[in-house]
């Protein structure tokens, strides 16, 4: 079934609303229907950023701004659907499957969920949540800032499904969670959102994963928020592979209480547009943050990546590293923002963003930002833009290694260290398998 | 094995090698030695096929094919083997995957079977105590950290597993302390075959006193200005490079200022 808009972006989304609204996940309560609301009257005002807002510089969203886009019902799941779901399953995890941006019980994996969860951990999609009236599911909807731009605020308007995931105090899950995102038509638009709340002492590995096909273009929308209680442990890895026609544009953040830790990878490989923003604050003593991030581009793809690291109590340490690795005509911007206010004393944090370009025509902007308010802390970045070491490439070709093999080990060991905190292994492989060129098959 | 006639190189469009020539015979171990400056490097280079290093004039023939129309690793599959002077550092790739994807490629390229893990391993082993290296360097990256001694026991390492047909070692000895210089010099001693040739690149005489070659070249203005026996070898270390270099540039004078 196909819903509205039948204009171009901002208005099509504002006057299709109404329609849609009555049919989106808890139309019946007001609370979310207020939210709702309001989350499109930001978008109403707030319209798609442009280049002339700081923090889009380098990244347009015309070509999204220009397209009409419509938001589909749930459908039922073709063989072709099925397939693609196989081809992305991650082996030793808890699968959760949308299509199109709904929830797709027989897709997941073991199906019903709660079975093999240890107890007090509770995961389910968002609308389930929401429908059965699950206690909290309002304040931390209501703790969400989503007026930061027209995209959170779209998706705050329309998300249509996403996982809620809840875990009470000294919960464990073994098992990573697997979010499957599959978009699967063109010219659709989906809104995903997550949300994740670890308690007292509670751990889990989140992998956030969004695939496409690449003849599709499409819009997915996704929005993140993550609550970490004292002591919490979330490993959050957004694994982006989305079709290369797809616009992608991501806003995922975290807010950790005190001596939490906060574990982020975000991954991007698809895509003809895509963004992350990743943000985390430390918003109580003792915190660590670590975000890892690794952007591979090729053609005339565009990957953006803005994260923020806001460290607003004494004792945090952050560690960040970004790498990129960039053929062709791909551009990618990277822009990572590290604030210490000013009671955030003995703060501890070092950022490093590093791109191998692997063509003339690649480009990359990368700007690092430092704002430190206190003056009792550590505080280090750096970056850095280069090709493949013609000394290392002419070495291992003298020992008899290809060219395309030593490149492509050498893009191996470029990449290795942003992926070295992925802590399950059948997803640390997948992921070395998406890299440039096939290794030789000898070790 | 290998036939070097009237090589000129460049480098940077500034000739280095002007008109070498160079025959080297199955089971013969070589030194070229010569001033610094003199081209002996570039020699070693142009050998493994290194990019930047211009052949402008001149052919090299090796085992009765053209060397120059090999890829560097083409060349490495078919026996040439070069120990860096300054062996590169790669972080990220661990030693044993390096010596595995190359030994593999070798075999490949021979037509026989890759070694699976744990016959690899077996042999691996058998050459490190060869080298008096430690098992912990296998698992480090490539050259990341070690010591100039370890990187130059490295070398020999990786040549000791792929067993070439022609070793070129490129100044191998230096940097070495004594100790180090006999572990490097056994690992290559043990190597010597009828099979095999050997150059040996280097300035001082000092590694000849343990690796004993059959014939010594010197190295002067882009040629070999001399060659002889092992004895040869000492006469340079007792009177230096100076004499021959001056006969060099009196026969480059004359052969620039003669007819034609």
């Amino acid at each position: 079934m196909r819903i509205g808009p039948e204009e171009p972006c901002v208005p099509g989304f504002v006057s299709a609303y109404p329609s849609l609204a009555v049919q989106l996940p808890g139309a019946t309560l007001p609370w979310l229907r207020r939210s709702r609301d309001e989350a499109l009257e930001r978008f109403a005002a707030l319209g798609l950023p442009t280049t002339r807002d700081e923090d889009w510089k380098y990244t347009s969203v015309a070509a999204i701004a220009r397209r009409v886009f419509r938001v589909d019902a749930a459908s039922d799941v073709s063989d072709e659907v099925r397939a693609v779901v196989l081809l992305h399953v991650i082996e030793g995890t808890h699968r959760m499957v949308f299509v199109d941006g709904h929830f797709m019980p027989g897709l997941s994996q073991p199906a019903p969920l709660p079975t093999t969860l240890p107890q007090g951990a509770r995961i389910c999609s968002l609308a389930q949540a929401v429908e059965a009236r699950v206690d909290d599911v309002e304040s931390v909807f209501a703790s969400a800032d989503d007026a930061a731009d027209g995209f959170t605020a779209l998706n705050a308007a329309f998300w249509s499904d996403g996982a809620w995931i809840d875990l009470a105090a000294g919960v464990a899950l073994e098992a990573p969670v697997h979010l499957l995102f599959v978009t699967t038509r063109s010219d659709s638009a989906c809104f995903p959102r997550n949300l994740i709340r670890a308690g007292e002492g509670a751990s889990a590995t989140v992998i956030e994963h969004h695939v496409g096909p690449d003849g599709a273009s499409y819009l997915s929308d996704t929005v993140t928020r993550i609550v970490l209680g004292r002591g919490a442990r979330i490993a959050h890895t957004k694994l982006q592979q989305e079709g290369r026609k797809a616009f992608h544009i991501a806003d995922v953040a975290a807010e950790q209480g005190r001596d939490s830790a906060f574990l982020s990878h975000a991954l991007a490989f698809g895509g003809q547009l895509s963004r992350a923003a990743i943000a985390t604050r430390l918003g109580a003593e003792g915190c660590d943050a670590k975000l890892a991030g690794l952007y591979v581009g090729s053609g005339r793809q565009h990957i953006d990546h803005h994260t923020c690291i806001d460290h607003a109590s004494p004792r945090g340490t952050s560690r960040e590293l970004y790498k990129g690795v960039l053929d062709e005509a791909a551009r990618a911007v990277f822009n990572g923002r590290v604030i210490v206010r000013p009671d955030a004393q003995r703060s501890d944090a070092l950022q490093s963003n590093r791109n191998l370009l692997l063509s003339e025509d690649a480009e990359v902007d990368t700007k690092p930002q430092l704002e430190i308010w206190a003056d009792d802390v550590k505080c280090a970045h750096g970056a850095t833009v280069g090709q493949l070491d013609a000394d290392q490439l002419h070495y291992l070709r003298a020992r008899g290694i290809a060219e395309g093999d030593a490149r492509a080990l050498l893009i191996r060991a470029f990449a290795a260290d942003a992926l070295a905190g992925i802590e399950h292994g059948p997803l640390r492989v997948r992921l070395e398998s998406l890299l440039p060129g096939a290794l030789p098959e000898t070790v | 094995m290998l036939e070097i006639r009237n090589l000129h190189v460049t480098v940077d469009d500034k000739p280095i090698l002007r008109g070498l020539d160079l025959e080297v015979r199955a089971g013969e171990v070589h030194a070229i030695m010569g001033p610094n400056g003199s081209g002996k490097s570039t020699l070693a280079y142009v050998l493994a096929g290194r990019e930047g290093y211009v052949v402008t004039q001149g052919e090299i023939r090796y085992m009765g094919r053209d060397l120059l129309a090999l890829a560097p690793e083409e060349r490495a599959r078919e026996g040439i083997f070069l120990a860096f002077q300054y062996p590169v550092e790669i972080p990220g790739v661990a030693n044993v995957y390096l010596l595995k994807a190359a030994l593999n490629a070798m075999r490949r390229h021979r037509g026989e079977s890759e070694l699976d893990a744990v016959d690899f391993l077996a042999l691996v082993k058998g050459k490190l105590k060869l080298m008096d290296m430690d098992e912990a360097l296998l698992y480090r990256a490539v050259n990341e950290g070690f010591s100039g001694g370890e990187k130059k026991r490295n070398e020999i390492l990786q040549m000791a597993v792929l067993e070439p047909r022609l070793a070129i070692l490129d100044e191998t000895d230096s940097g070495l302390d004594i100790d180090a210089l006999k572990v490097v010099a056994n690992g290559v001693n043990a190597m010597r075959s009828p099979e095999r040739a050997m150059i040996l690149v280097t300035h001082y005489q000092r590694l000849l006193d343990y690796i004993r070659p059959d014939r010594v070249h010197v190295l002067a203005l882009g040629r070999i200005a001399l060659s002889g026996g092992p004895d040869l070898a000492q006469d340079l270390e007792r009177r230096g490079y100076g004499w021959v270099e001056a006969e060099a540039q009196k026969r480059h004078a004359a052969s620039a200022g003669g007819p034609g």
